[in-house]
């Protein structure tokens, strides 16, 4: 089994995605090459070949670029699967790829059995089992599926790589998240509105739980896209990731990129009505109740203890 | 300016899903249909371009069997101009490249300026289906877009990264856009634009005109995942549920200490 793993390079680093995906080719003792756009000083861990095109003259995003670069690698590899995280850079990249290998891909990985691959569906409320049909296939691994590789002490060897492929899109730069505001990361106690509190006169009924415990409150994203509360309350993959003693999660279904951000809290309750719903999984305790109910009678008892 | 949006019907996602083994996916049956979260940021972003070029043709396309034409209805009442439905009762088995593909056969000769999908299906989640039509067709293609601006031909867009830092990316249509939550905020149809819907065109084409690629993969099981189990689920009457927490967090953690 030979496998091209693609690196992802932000803001001139490295990210740590390679890691993972270095141990999920390890997991199937896979002989692997690893594709960067980036630059010299800062290159991935491993026994292998790196193609290495350079970020200055590539740019951080450029999927025609990229593509028609990772496309060399390919040819001299010839890989049966080619691996990218499932980010903002791997699905923005993947299907391009895939469509012009004449490769089928598959998005989200999170396991593999049986010759096909593990993918979530419904909101993580099913999986599928799929197969691919074509000679190689390129695969998306959902962050955090597959544990990170121990860094090799070998470094690989550098394959310079170039394409003068004209990009069809023009990359101007970043903009900063939203900053300032209230700091979730060093709060105790967090309780975060979902969608399931309905509407925007509920969050205080949310806040007055906070409250009662010292804590903070914070939100999911409908709640944050709805400007029912500010952005830096946001949990999850595109807001804050939290690690407090109690997190309560009133009204949240428990998507990946919302569990991403706080399941490493030390213990977690959930408030939801649907007995099935994904957060489930990893709360300690699931409280099946209207939130509406249910979370301003639990003030009012804690208040008064 | 002629516009193309891409949309699909989904479950509600808090609907108690049934597993069809034999349709290796889940049951139909029972279930409560909506517009996919994320076209709904496709379809507003449509509308909002033609309002602001001030003339301009949308035309709503869905690929399924006839239930989805109550969806595409809602579409037309919150500004598409026209609907197309892809009569296919056998969409729901389709992989990203077929749907894609037949997609782009409707596009290809259409002189579409811009092609709006979501980013990914609630229900497949791939986010495959707009970076394909794009490459099928050409284009150049944006994903992920949290901020959009038009300006004479020329299009300024944000891709939402991870952390919720944005790649601010310029790009010369014809393009095509893949919409994140939180882009816009969809209107709600009012009375009087869901009864002009009812006049709008809605046409059916029969999926064999359009249909030239197979499918490159299959789906071979599907399955719930597996209770990972020790999580306690606690039922029954609010001030009891609220005495039974208040003794679990005394018990187990320190914060009522
Ligand atoms: C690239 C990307 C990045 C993302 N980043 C983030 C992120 O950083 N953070 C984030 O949160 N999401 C993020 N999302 C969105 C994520 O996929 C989900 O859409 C989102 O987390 C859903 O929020 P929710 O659970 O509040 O809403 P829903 O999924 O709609 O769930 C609502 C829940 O409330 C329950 N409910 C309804 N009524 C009641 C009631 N009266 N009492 C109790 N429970 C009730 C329902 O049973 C349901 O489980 C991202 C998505 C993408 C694609
Ligand atoms: N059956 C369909 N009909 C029309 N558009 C679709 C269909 N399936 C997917 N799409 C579009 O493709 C996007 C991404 O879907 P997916 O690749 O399945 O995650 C969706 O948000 C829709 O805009």
């Amino acid at each position: 089994m030979k496998m091209l793993l693609v690196a992802e390079y932000r803001d001139g680093k490295l990210l740590g995605s390679i890691n993972e995906l270095l141990g999920f080719a390890a997991g199937m003792a896979a002989e692997v090459a690893v594709f960067l756009v980036g630059k010299d000083d800062t290159l991935p861990k491993f026994a292998g070949r790196l193609y290495l095109a350079e970020v200055e003259k590539h740019l951080e995003y450029n999927p025609d670029g990229h593509k028609a670069l990772l496309l060399q690698a390919v040819e001299k590899e010839e890989p049966d699967l080619i691996v990218f995280s499932h980010s903002s850079y791997g699905w923005d990249l993947a299907p391009r790829l895939a469509f012009a290998l004449g490769a089928s891909q598959i998005s989200e990985v999170v396991a593999v059995e049986g010759g096909g691959f593990i993918v979530p569906a419904c909101n993580a409320k099913l999986r599928r089992q799929v197969k691919s049909l074509t000679k190689g296939t390129v695969l998306t691994l959902q962050v955090g599926a597959f544990p990170a590789a121990d860094n090799s002490d070998t470094p690989p060897t550098v394959v310079p790589i170039d394409t003068d492929a004209a990009p069809l899109v023009r990359f101007q730069g970043y903009e900063a998240a939203a900053e300032g505001g209230v700091d979730l990361t060093k709060a105790g106690v967090i309780v975060s509105a979902g969608r399931g509190i309905g509407k925007p006169e509920n969050v205080a009924i949310i806040a007055a739980l906070a409250a009662a415990l010292g804590g903070e409150y914070g939100a999911s994203r409908p709640v944050v896209d709805a400007q029912w509360v500010e952005h830096n309350r946001q949990v999850g993959t595109t807001g804050q990731s939290v690690t407090p003693k109690l997190y309560v999660a009133c009204g949240i279904s428990g998507a990946i990129q919302h569990l991403a951000g706080m399941k490493k809290s030390e213990f977690i309750v959930a408030v939801n009505t649907d007995r099935d719903a994904p957060i489930g999984e990893i709360a300690d305790v699931l409280v099946v109740a209207d939130l509406k109910q249910f979370i301003p009678a639990l003030t009012e008892k804690i208040r008064s203890l | 300016m002629k516009i193309l949006v891409c949309m699909k019907q989904v479950p509600d996602m808090e609907s108690k899903f049934k597993l069809s083994p034999g349709a290796l996916w889940y049951d139909t049956a029972d279930l409560a249909w909506r517009m996919n979260e994320y076209d709904e940021y496709a379809v507003e972003q449509a509308v909002r371009l033609k309002e602001q070029v001030g003339s301009g043709d949308i035309t709503v396309l869905s690929i399924g069997p006839d239930r989805i034409k109550e969806t595409m209805k809602k579409a037309l009442a919150m500004g598409c101009d026209r609907g197309v439905q892809v009569a296919d009762d056998a969409a729901m088995a389709k992989d990203p490249l077929a749907i894609a593909g037949i997609i782009a056969e409707y596009a290809r000769s259409r002189d579409f300026s811009c092609i709006f999908t979501g980013m990914q299906s609630q229900d497949r989640g791939s986010g495959q289906v707009g970076p394909l039509l794009a490459e099928m067709l050409g284009l150049p293609c944006v994903t992920t877009i949290v901020d959009f601006a038009y300006n004479a031909g020329e299009y300024l867009v944000k891709r939402e990264l991870e952390g919720g830092v944005r790649a601010i990316v310029k790009v010369k249509g014809p393009a095509v856009f893949t919409c994140q939550l939180g882009l816009n905020t969809p209107r709600y149809p009012t009375l009087p634009n869901i009864m002009k819907a009812k006049k709008k065109e809605l046409l059916t084409v029969p999926v064999a005109e359009l249909q030239k690629l197979a499918g490159q993969q299959e789906t071979t099981r599907i399955f719930f995942p597996e209770k990972k189990g020790g999580g306690l689920v606690l039922e029954g009457e609010i001030g009891a549920l609220a005495d039974q927490l208040i003794a679990i967090l005394k018990d187990k953690t320190s914060v009522l200490a």
